[in-house]
């Protein structure tokens, strides 16, 4: 994993000890030109916070919403990006790659 | 992902211990290897992650997982806190490597020429290089000019598993070095990992452009790039 990675972590930890709710997503498979390679990280809070990527910035959008939905219900969703989808126009993963996204809360 | 398993994360990534997340896809259940109880077939996957430094997917018992290795940072260690040194030592650590200067002579090897983040060993190179014992997630340059120093440290680098070896110096004061090290007991497989003169050839005049060269090759090597796995035995062409 590259340090890069490591600081999404990092980052994660502090956000939620300084009290906001915190989800992750990470990217668990790609196939195709997708930019960022299996492992990749996203930290969003519920407040709006974000660092990391999961996409060259594509994607990141409708994984923010997804990780918020997580954050309330605690639950874990893996999340379908791809050509083949029809919010591909709507989520712009402009390359042709496609992904899966998995996401969860921290607590 | 429970606050403590986060925490228990971040602890081994500062201790740098090696570790691998496993995370089952359709419950978000989550394992920390080789800390928590994890089925075999599962615990050869998570070596085989961190082996190659690379996430994968498995399956156990028909469900899907997902394995993220975390391994410590790559190494790179700089003999001679020269000019170059200044410039490749914050892109080096903006690359993710944990950086280590080894200069014995105290008046280079200060905090203040080469910035807080970075390790500073004054001991003598053969010394320094042995106590650092570079493995394969490590890469070692030579910046001295200076036989007595590159040369100790080489002599430990090269019988090393260091993934990377690069020594500063033109063709003429390789071909010496060569001999040197040949005297020394060095084998010619040995020798032919030094990558020199060192950096890839992007015509590098200034101490950050040499830097930026360096740090592609290094890149190159770890990568497995083509221009490095066609690089046989006395191939260097630059």
């Amino acid at each position: 994993m590259s340090a890069d990675s490591e600081d999404i972590l990092a980052t994660a930890a502090a956000w939620r000890a300084s009290g906001e709710d915190v989800a992750i997503a990470t990217v668990v498979e790609t196939w195709g030109s997708s930019p960022r390679p299996a492992g990749s990280r996203l930290v969003v809070t519920a407040s709006g916070r974000m660092e990391g990527s999961v996409s060259g910035g594509c994607i990141e959008g409708a994984v923010a919403d997804a990780a918020k939905q997580t954050m309330q219900t605690g639950t874990p969703q893996l999340l379908d990006f791809g050509i083949s989808d029809d919010r591909a126009w709507e989520v712009g993963l402009a390359c042709g790659g496609k992904l899966k996204v998995f996401v969860e809360k921290v607590g | 992902m429970t606050p403590d398993l986060l925490a228990r994360l971040t602890a081994a990534r500062d201790v740098k211990r090696p570790v691998a997340l496993l995370t089952r896809l359709d419950s978000g259940a989550q394992l920390l290897f080789p800390d928590d109880a994890v089925p075999e077939a599962l615990a050869a996957e998570a070596e085989a992650a961190l082996r190659a430094d690379k996430a994968r997917n498995a399956e156990q018992d028909g469900a899907p997982w997902f394995i993220q290795p975390q391994n410590p940072p790559l190494r790179l260690i700089v003999v001679g806190a020269v000019h170059i040194a200044q410039a490749l030592v914050p892109m080096a650590a903006r690359l993710g490597y944990a950086v280590t200067v080894v200069d014995p002579r105290r008046a280079f090897a200060t905090e203040e020429r080469l910035g807080a983040e970075v390790a500073i060993s004054s001991d003598w190179p053969d010394e320094a290089m042995t106590a650092l014992a570079p493995d394969t997630r490590t890469a070692v340059v030579t910046l001295t000019h200076d036989p007595k120093l590159d040369d100790p440290a080489l002599e430990v680098a090269l019988r090393s598993p260091a993934f990377y070896i690069g020594c500063l110096g033109s063709r003429r004061t390789h071909a010496k070095r060569l001999e040197r090290l040949k005297e020394a007991g060095l084998s010619e497989a040995e020798m032919s990992k030094i990558h020199a003169p060192v950096g890839l050839d992007i015509g590098a005049v200034t101490a950050p452009e040499i830097a930026v060269s360096i740090l592609a090759q290094i890149v190159a090597a770890r990568r497995g790039a083509a221009s490095e796995t066609a690089r046989g035995p006395k191939s260097d062409k630059t």
